[in-house]
């Protein structure tokens, strides 16, 4: 059981930053580790990234947004309801070095678990630098926290209602013209990852992406989260989640992230129209 | 033994009393229990066929040593109660072990009326008492003695991690047990299906152990939240049980494909996360007409009977030796064929063949069997130009597992073997670094359910005889 501690809406009108009694997890965590949770006895395990650990006050923070069943159920529970099972710190935590200039790139609500990462980075003696988009300005999140932690917060939105017109890889493309980039990291939509990965190649920087396959023990059991890395079968789970963006077979990692799209279509629904004649009786 | 009080032996029966079944028509379709017990009728008759031998071979064939002439005598004399009493002194999972264990090359392989007949069933005589009070949940907790202040946390709640804790906790140990996943139980609870092993009988087992005082906390993975250091910073001694580990998948063309499943994510997402019960449950699972699961084990089986039950119309088994080198239990196999399961041999998957990135066909070569190698199995190799392809929605890959590193990667002072087990001794259960023990699969590799009990009990006892020399020092 993790009680909810704090929860609020970040951004209208479906990503919320919940923050968990964790103390154990908050004492082992790292930046770029996730954990695990169910939240009812008929639910489903879903993996989540870290958006914050707090050792001194025992919490973890987690920023999700509600675009299923699972998530949506997340978002109804309150401050001081209990998560039945919290599961965690799962995965390698990302391997923070001083390297000189560290730029991380990060999308919409997406951009959360950079923000432990540039922490460490920055403490490391590194040069950090976030690339943050999204396609307009009011989803943006994050920016304040960033620019505490960061030496340069670049923002690009398609739609051009804040900083730079555009997607975060021209941003990226721009830094990397100017030369002087160690490592990029990114996190965020698989898509995304693969254009960062796309960019970053012809300048040969090492570039370190989050992989987000389906899971579900999250300890090497059963193999769903395989992905190929280098033409090897690698387990996100535990091998991962972060990788060598230059290695990622990104068409395998896609299809397989839609396994189950139908199922949870179908689920979401049934859970909507059950909840609705709840509420309408 | 008071066998002068019975009354003249009838002929013996031949043959085993036969176990009720659900029909394979109407089981097929469900996940209620295949094999239904024995009634009281039927164990007395069984009862009736030992021979009560004065030196019990099936007593040495058992990995923990049910005292088996003692409680069939119980059985015989109708004194039930006695019978299982006489059973949960060796044996924590009675209820388990009389459904999964392989009898069959154990206890009732050495029974001497095997030799001419058919041997006592001795698994269906240990369901039989385990069942007769209703569940384990109704089992009397044993008499525990004082604490004797020592306290041991054990790495995993399958079978050996059950087994070790219900010893020491018996012996006035205290006991913590640390799980990974959300639910206590190991395999028997994500591993083995509902119709071969229902999990209301998992968990009134260890519901038991609660009872006796042994703490379980679950969603804890040691070597993440914990490490080995620091466990033994609070504990006396440790038991690593952490299983069977990962899944092998074979390494063709096309085997990230949707569609194809190790056999544990298969097995995972149904017992464990109830995917059957989808969308009551939440966690989904692909289903599939015509469903291909490669292997010839116990898992294998498992699997393709869990997929005829999900709706598949074709389920096969498709498997590289012949019927005779399948490891599966026979019960199993019999079990599988009655409700439709078709079996192919002498076939081996190549390559696996999808359209818009899920699986359609499986693209095999036949084998032949060659000359036995120094284990005694029979080599295979490939017939040259005999590819064929069969269609398939989905395939489950029941290969067996490799050694987990999870534990054993953040504690590097324990020896493994050069397929990354565990390193003991044998008739303790000691690894490498002092009071630290191990057992089970992540010692073997997959073996037995009964077989991880064995290896929990021998290293209770161990470390009972450790810290029992440790504190007169």
């Amino acid at each position: 059981m993790a009680k909810i501690l704090e929860k609020r809406l970040i951004r209208e009108p479906d990503v919320f930053y919940y923050r968990l009694e964790a103390p154990l997890i908050s004492r082992k965590a790292k930046p770029g580790q996730f954990v695990i949770i169910r939240l009812h006895e008929n639910g489903e395990r879903i993996p989540l990234s870290l958006a914050d650990i707090n050792p001194e006050e025992g919490t973890i923070s987690l920023i999700v947004m509600a675009v299923g069943k699972t998530t949506t159920e997340m978002s109804m529970m309150k401050q001081g309801n209990e998560i039945l099972d919290l599961c965690g710190p799962l995965g390698q935590p990302t391997h923070i070095h001083t390297v000189g200039k560290v730029v991380l790139v990060g999308g919409g609500f997406g951009v959360a678990p950079l923000y432990p990462i540039a922490h460490a980075f920055k403490d490391a003696g590194n040069d950090v630098v976030i690339i943050m988009g999204a396609r307009s300005k009011d989803l943006l999140i994050y920016e304040n926290e960033f620019n505490r932690v960061c030496d340069r917060v670049i923002i690009t939105t398609d739609d051009g209602s804040r900083g730079i017109k555009g997607f975060v890889t021209e941003a990226l493309q721009k830094e990397l013209e100017k030369g002087g980039v160690d490592l990029v990291l990114s996190v965020g939509p698989a898509i995304m990852m693969q254009n960062v990965s796309q960019t970053t190649e012809p300048f040969d920087v090492k570039t370190i992406v989050s992989l987000n396959p389906i899971m579900v023990d999250g300890t090497g059991m059963c193999g769903g989260c395989r992905v190929l890395i280098g033409g090897e079968t690698r387990f996100a789970c535990v091998d991962g989640p972060e990788f060598d963006g230059h290695q990622v077979d990104w068409d395998n990692l896609m299809n397989r992230q839609k396994k189950y799209v139908n199922h949870e279509k179908l689920s979401f629904e049934r859970w909507k129209q059950k909840h609705t004649n709840m509420l309408c009786e | 033994m008071k066998t002068e009080k019975n009354k003249k032996k009838p002929k013996i029966i031949p043959r085993k009393t036969p176990m009720p079944e659900q029909d394979p028509s109407q089981r097929k379709d469900n996940f209620e229990e295949v094999a239904l017990g024995y009634s009281l009728e039927m164990a007395l008759q069984e009862a009736e066929r030992c021979l009560q031998c004065k030196d019990p071979k099936c007593v040495d064939g058992c990995p923990v040593n049910v005292p088996i002439p003692q409680f069939i005598k119980a059985i015989h004399d109708g004194d039930i109660q006695k019978a299982i009493e006489l059973i949960q002194d060796k044996n924590l999972l009675p209820a388990v072990c009389g459904r999964v264990c392989p009898q069959e090359d154990q206890c009732e392989k050495n029974c001497l009326l095997g030799k001419k007949h058919e041997p006592v069933s001795i698994g269906r005589l240990e369901r039989f008492a385990a069942d007769w009070q209703g569940t384990a949940c109704q089992l009397t907790t044993p008499e525990l003695p004082s604490s004797t202040g020592k306290r041991v946390a054990i790495v995993g709640s399958g079978p050996a991690g059950l087994t070790c804790a219900y010893d020491l906790a018996k012996l006035g140990h205290e006991v913590t047990i640390y799980e990974a996943l959300h639910e206590a139980g190991g395999v028997l609870f994500y591993g083995i299906p509902e119709f071969r092993l229902p999990k209301d009988i998992v968990t009134c087992e260890i519901a038991l152990l609660r009872r006796m005082g042994v703490e379980i906390v679950t969603n804890a993975v040691i070597g993440k939240l914990i490490s080995l250091d620091e466990l033994m910073q609070d504990f006396d001694a440790c038991f690593i049980a952490t299983g069977a580990g990962v899944p092998t998948f074979p390494g063709i063309e096309g085997e990230h494909l949707n569609g194809i499943y190790s056999a544990n994510e298969f097995l995972t997402r149904t017992n464990l996360m109830r995917a059957y019960n989808s969308p009551e449950f939440d966690t989904p699972v692909i289903t599939g007409k015509r469903v291909a699961v490669i292997g010839g084990g116990n898992v294998a089986l498992d699997s393709v009977r869990v997929a005829l039950r999900l709706g598949a119309e074709k389920a096969m088994i498709l498997y590289r030796r012949s019927e005779t080198e399948m490891p599966a239990r026979e019960e199993e196999i019999d079990h599988a064929r009655q409700e439709g399961v078709r079996f192919e041999f002498l076939i081996n998957p190549v390559r696996l063949i999808g359209s818009n990135g899920w699986v359609e066909k499986i693209e095999c070569i036949r084998m032949e069997l060659g000359e036995c190698d120094e284990s005694g199995r029979k080599s295979v190799c490939e017939i040259a130009g005999t590819q064929f392809q069969i269609p398939v929605d989905v395939v489950i890959m029941a290969l067996g597992t490799e050694a987990n590193q999870l534990l054993l990667k953040s504690s590097g002072d324990i020896a493994l073997n050069k397929r990354g087990y565990i390193v003991i001794d044998e008739a303790t259960g000691r690894t490498s670094r002092k009071w630290v023990y191990a057992g089970g699969d992540i010692v073997t590799g997959s073996a037995t359910v009964i077989s991880a009990m064995g290896a929990g009990r021998t290293a209770a006892k161990a470390i009972h005889n450790d810290l029992l020399e440790f504190m007169k020092e």
